[in-house]
């Protein structure tokens, strides 16, 4: 069950630092840790720069979520891009197409509670995250 | 579009990071202190990031280059400050930014710096290329 919900277009590298900012300010207000803060605000960061990079950009959807007594706070990355052809090469470490690290993906996995993607090639890709609190 | 300042301090260059940095803005920041180690031939950067709330595997690669650009341009690079809760995300993401050097804070920075370049300032070989 969702308590508050709202969409934001990630179509910029200053859209980036504006979800992150939104994602911290949520963070907060759920009264995560500094620790978990920071986790949630760097997943965003790397998956926003994802949808952006590439797929052409996209939306971020924030919801704070309920789940009997915990509240959480699910993310909602979606582009509309070519898609990724392989999921599982791409969720190795190290694996990258676009020049990076390859941590991106595989990274943002290890830093939130549940953590899944949905990609059609020539689609574009969802990737859903939660930390609860 | 707005920088990150760079100041000179003696044979050093010192940038405090302190706003959310955009991509572009790291980019620029890697370009500018590259273009300013060469002009002032500096030997050291301490590079503060103490107001930095995440360091992303995109500011993690931005700032092992700017170390190895360093080093290729004979500068030794120092990051200070980084918060604990940005380490620990930082090595749970997968990065632990091998090859650069760090300090707790901007003063013990500077000590690592000046001791590397007092022990790099003792004679070894002249190769007779001094100005």
């Amino acid at each position: 069950m969702a308590l508050k919900s709202e969409t934001f277009p990630v179509v910029s590298s200053s859209d980036v630092v504006k979800v992150r900012q939104v994602v911290r300010q949520w963070a907060g207000e759920l009264k995560f840790s500094l620790v978990d803060q920071t986790k949630l605000v760097t997943a965003t960061s790397e998956l926003a720069r994802n949808a952006l990079e590439h797929g052409g950009g996209g939306t971020m959807c924030a919801e704070i979520v309920e789940d009997g007594m915990r509240k959480g706070l699910k993310l909602v990355f979606d582009d509309k891009g070519r898609g990724i052809s392989n999921l599982e090469l791409a969720l190795k470490d190290g694996y990258s197409t676009g020049g990076g690290m390859g941590l991106g993906l595989s990274g943002s996995k290890r830093l939130v509670n549940d953590f899944q993607i949905n990609s059609e090639p020539g689609r574009g890709t969802t990737v859903t995250i939660i930390r609860w609190k | 579009m707005d920088r990150i300042p760079i100041l000179k301090v003696g044979n050093c260059l010192l940038v405090t990071i302190q706003v959310d940095m955009h991509d572009e803005l790291a980019m620029q920041l890697q370009e500018d202190l590259t273009s300013q180690i060469a002009k002032h031939a500096s030997r050291g950067v301490l590079i503060d990031i103490s107001s930095l709330e995440i360091v992303d595997s995109f500011i993690g690669r931005m700032l092992a280059n700017i170390a190895a650009m360093s080093r290729v341009l004979d500068a030794q690079t120092v990051l200070t400050g980084m918060q604990p809760a940005v380490a620990i995300t930082l090595v749970e993401l997968g990065m632990s930014l091998p090859g650069i050097k760090t300090a707790l804070n901007v003063e013990r920075g500077m000590e690592l710096l000046k001791a590397y370049l007092d022990q790099d300032a003792e004679p070894e070989e002249t190769d007779g290329s001094e100005e």
